[in-house]
C-alpha cells in the first residue's frame, strides 16, 4: 500500500528551489527521447548548452526568443493568480500583433516617440478585448473561460489568415498571404549592430517590474488574489469581484497582445499567419514554472528560450527532431506540478501486512 | 432555400454528417466519463494527437486496422493514466495538469513522428477502414447510406453510445460513478474506492478520447499530418457541457454539430464566391462557444468537479 501523507515540516528553501529542480529534471528526462532517437548524450548536451552560451550572438537569440515568452508569460500568471484561466494567449497575441500591423503600416504617420507608442498601446488594447469576451462570457452566462478562450485562438488564427489574405494583404508580397512591413517609425529598434534582439526584451524587462509592483505592493494586486483564492470570501469582503475580474482579463490579454507587437513590430517586420509557434501554450508552462511570480516569469522564459534556442540547434547540427524541445518544455510543466506536490507531501510505502 | 432544402434531403448530407460527429462521439464520451467521476481532462487534444499518430503507426508497421484501434486506445489510457496519478491520489490542479497533458502528449506523438520518418516530405498512407457493404442494410433507400456504408469505426462509436449509457444509467458502477464525481464523501462512507473509482473513469475515458484520434487517421484520412486534430479536442469539452453530461445528448449534440459541419461545407462551395472561405471555417468554433453559452446557464456541473478528495479530509 501506498499511503500520501502531509509533510510535517516544510523546508522553505527547497520549496523556493522546486522550479529550478524541475527544469533539471526536465532536462535530464530528454536523455530518453534523445537515446531513442540514437543521438549520442553528452555530444547532444553539449551541442544544446553551445546553441545557447556558445557565443554572444546565440545568447542574444536565446534573449530574443525569451521576449515574447516574458509577454505571454506575465498574462498567464496573472490570469492565473485570480483564477480566471486565460488559455487564449496565443489568439490574443496575434490580436495584438494584426492591431499593431493596422496602425503600423501607415495608416498613421509620425516619428517613432508617436508611433511606437501607439502600435503598443493598439496591441494591447486589441488583446485585451479578446480576453475581455470570454471574461464577460462566463460573468454573464456562466460560460467556462477555458473552453472559450482556447476555441477563440482558432477563430482568431483563422480571422488573421483571412485579413491577411483580403484587406491586409501586401500587393507587392508577391502572392504571398502577409501584410505590408510595418513602417521604419514604428518599428522597435535593434539593441545591437548585426543582431535581432530589439527593444522588446528591454520592454518584456520593463513590463515584468511593473507587474511585479503592481500585484505585490498595491491594493489592486492584493485584491486580485483575494479573489482567486476564495471569490465569495472577498465578495464578502466587499471587494468588486465582477468589475476586478473584467480588470485582470483585459490586462492579461493585453500582455499576450503585447508579445504579438513585440514580434511583429521587433523582430519580423510584418505579419504571417506563422508569427508565434505556440508562444501563447508555451506562456502557461512559463508562468507554471515562475510559481505565477512576474519576476519568475523573467527567468522561466529565459529557460524555456533557452531549451528551444538549444534545442534547434542540436537538432541542425545532429538531425534529432527539434520536437525534443516541445518534449523538454512539456516535460517541465509536469515536474513542476510534482515537485510541488512532493513538497507538501510524502509518500509512505507500507507492507500489505500492517492494518 | 431551395438550395438548402435540397442539401437536407440529400443522403450525402446526413451521411456526411454522421462521419464528421463520429471522432466527436468518441471524444464527448470520453470527456462526459472522466467529468462525471469528477476530473477535468483538458489533455483530450493532445491524447485525440496521441490516438491518430498510434493508430495510424500500429497500421503502418503491419499490426492490421483493430490492431492500430487497440494501440491507439493502449496510448490513450496511458496518457490519462498520468493525468489520473497528477489529478486524482496527488490532488494537483486538473486545469494544469490536463493543459499539460495536451503539451506532453503532442510533443511526443509530433517526436515519435519525426523520428521514425526523418526524411519524408509527404506522409505516407495506409489502407484505411473501407465503407461497409452489408448485404440488404446496405442497399436501403437513404438509411443504406447514411448508417450502413459508413466505415466499422463510426459503428463502434454508436456502439459504444448504447455501452456509456448503459453503464451510466443502468449499471451499479455507473451508479458509483457518478456518486463519486457528485459527492465522494458518501461513496468513501460506502467502502467504496474514491481514488480507484475515479482514476478508473479517466483511463478509460482517456482511451475513448484517442479512439477519436484514430477515427480521423483511420478512417476520415489515411494518413497523419501535424496539426490535424485542429481544437477537435477542446469542441469535445464545450459539447459534453451542451449534453449535460448524457451519453444520448452527447450523441445529439455531437451529431447537430457534424450536421452544421457538413452544411457549411456544401455552402461554402455554394457561396463560395463572394464569402470568402475563412468565414465558413470559423464556424465550427464560433457554433462551439455558442452552443457552450446557451447551455452554460442550465449545466448542472458534477458537484464535485474540479475537486481533489483526499482521505480523511474534508
Amino acid at each position: 500500500m501506498i499511503e500520501i501523507v502531509p509533510r510535517e515540516t516544510t523546508r522553505p528553501l527547497l520549496t523556493a528551489l522546486i522550479p529550478v529542480i524541475a527544469a533539471l529534471a526536465a532536462l535530464a528526462l530528454a536523455a530518453i527521447p534523445l537515446l531513442a532517437a540514437g543521438a549520442p548524450l553528452l555530444q547532444a548536451y553539449k551541442q544544446m548548452f553551445l546553441g545557447v552560451f556558445g557565443s554572444f550572438f546565440t545568447f542574444t537569440e536565446m534573449l530574443t526568443r525569451a521576449t515574447p515568452l516574458i509577454f505571454t508569460g506575465l498574462a498567464a500568471a496573472i490570469a492565473f493568480r485570480a483564477k480566471l484561466w486565460n488559455i487564449g494567449g496565443e489568439g490574443q497575441l496575434y490580436l495584438g500583433a494584426l492591431a499593431a500591423v493596422w496602425i503600423g503600416t501607415g495608416m498613421i504617420d509620425g516619428p517613432p516617440a508617436l508611433m511606437i507608442p501607439l502600435v503598443l498601446l493598439a496591441g494591447a488594447i486589441a488583446g485585451g478585448l479578446g480576453m475581455l469576451g470570454p471574461a464577460i462570457l462566463k460573468l454573464r452566462f456562466g460560460a467556462d473561460e477555458v473552453v472559450t478562450s482556447l476555441l477563440l485562438n482558432f477563430i482568431i488564427l483563422i480571422f488573421v489568415q483571412m485579413m491577411l489574405e483580403g484587406p491586409f494583404k501586401d500587393p507587392m508580397g508577391l502572392g504571398w498571404p502577409q501584410s505590408e512591413p510595418i513602417i521604419d517609425a514604428a518599428i522597435l529598434p535593434g539593441l545591437f549592430e548585426r543582431m535581432r534582439l530589439h527593444a522588446g526584451f528591454l520592454l518584456a524587462i520593463g513590463t515584468a517590474l511593473i507587474t511585479w509592483i503592481i500585484t505585490a505592493l498595491t491594493v489592486w494586486g492584493l485584491k486580485a488574489r483575494a479573489v482567486g483564492e476564495n471569490a465569495a470570501a472577498a465578495r464578502h469582503a466587499g471587494i468588486g469581484v465582477t468589475r476586478l475580474m473584467l480588470i485582470v482579463a483585459f490586462a492579461s490579454g493585453a500582455l499576450a497582445g503585447l508579445a504579438g507587437v513585440s514580434e511583429v513590430a521587433g523582430l519580423k517586420g510584418y505579419l504571417t499567419s506563422d508569427l508565434s509557434p505556440g508562444f501563447g501554450y508555451a506562456g502557461i508552462v512559463v508562468a507554471m514554472l515562475a510559481r505565477l511570480s512576474p519576476i519568475g516569469v523573467v527567468l522561466a522564459a529565459i529557460y524555456v528560450a533557452s531549451v528551444f534556442v538549444g534545442a534547434d540547434s542540436m537538432s541542425r547540427a545532429m538531425g534529432v527532431s527539434s520536437f525534443l524541445a516541445d518534449l523538454t518544455v512539456s516535460l517541465s510543466l509536469i515536474c513542476v506540478l510534482l515537485g510541488g506536490f512532493f513538497a507538501q507531501f510524502r509518500l509512505r510505502f507500507r507492507g500489505a501486512q500492517t492494518p | 432555400m431551395i438550395d438548402i432544402l435540397q442539401i437536407f434531403l440529400s443522403e450525402s448530407f446526413w451521411a456526411a454528417s454522421l462521419r464528421i460527429a463520429s471522432p466527436l462521439i468518441f471524444g464527448v464520451l470520453g470527456a462526459l466519463l472522466c467529468e462525471r467521476s469528477g476530473v477535468l481532462n483538458l489533455g483530450i487534444e493532445g491524447i485525440f494527437v496521441v490516438g491518430a499518430m498510434t493508430g495510424w503507426m500500429a497500421v503502418w508497421l503491419g499490426a492490421g486496422l483493430w490492431g492500430g484501434v487497440l494501440a491507439a486506445a493502449l496510448a490513450g489510457a496511458l496518457f490519462g493514466l498520468l493525468h489520473a496519478i497528477l489529478t486524482v491520489p496527488f490532488g494537483l490542479s486538473q486545469h494544469v495538469s490536463g493543459l499539460g497533458i495536451t503539451l506532453f502528449a503532442t510533443s511526443v506523438a509530433s517526436f515519435t513522428y519525426r523520428t521514425a520518418l526523418p526524411d519524408v516530405t509527404s506522409p505516407p498512407r495506409i489502407e484505411p477502414f473501407r465503407a461497409m457493404d452489408i448485404p440488404i442494410l446496405s442497399d436501403l433507400p437513404f438509411l443504406g447510406p447514411v448508417l450502413f456504408q459508413q466505415t466499422p469505426m463510426t459503428v463502434l462509436a454508436l456502439v459504444l453510445v448504447l455501452v456509456v449509457w448503459w453503464v451510466m444509467d443502468r449499471s451499479a458502477l455507473g451508479v458509483a460513478i457518478k456518486a463519486v464525481g457528485d459527492n465522494p464523501d458518501a461513496v468513501n462512507a460506502q467502502g467504496l474506492s474514491v481514488v480507484g473509482l475515479r482514476m478508473g473513469a479517466v483511463v478509460a475515458g482517456s482511451a475513448l478520447m484517442a479512439l477519436g484520434g484514430a477515427f480521423l487517421t483511420m478512417s476520415a484520412f489515411d494518413a497523419f499530418f501535424f496539426g490535424m486534430v485542429n481544437g477537435r479536442g477542446w469542441i469535445c469539452i464545450a459539447l459534453v457541457i451542451f449534453a449535460s453530461w448524457q451519453p444520448g445528448k452527447a450523441l445529439l449534440g455531437a451529431l447537430l454539430f457534424g450536421m452544421f459541419d457538413a452544411l457549411q461545407v456544401r455552402l461554402q462551395t455554394e457561396a463560395g464566391s463572394f464569402i470568402p472561405g475563412q468565414v465558413f471555417l470559423m464556424i465550427p468554433y464560433i457554433l462551439s462557444i455558442v452552443a457552450l453559452v446557451i447551455a452554460a446557464r442550465r449545466a448542472d456541473y458534477p458537484r464535485a468537479l474540479l475537486t481533489p478528495w483526499r482521505k480523511g479530509q474534508r
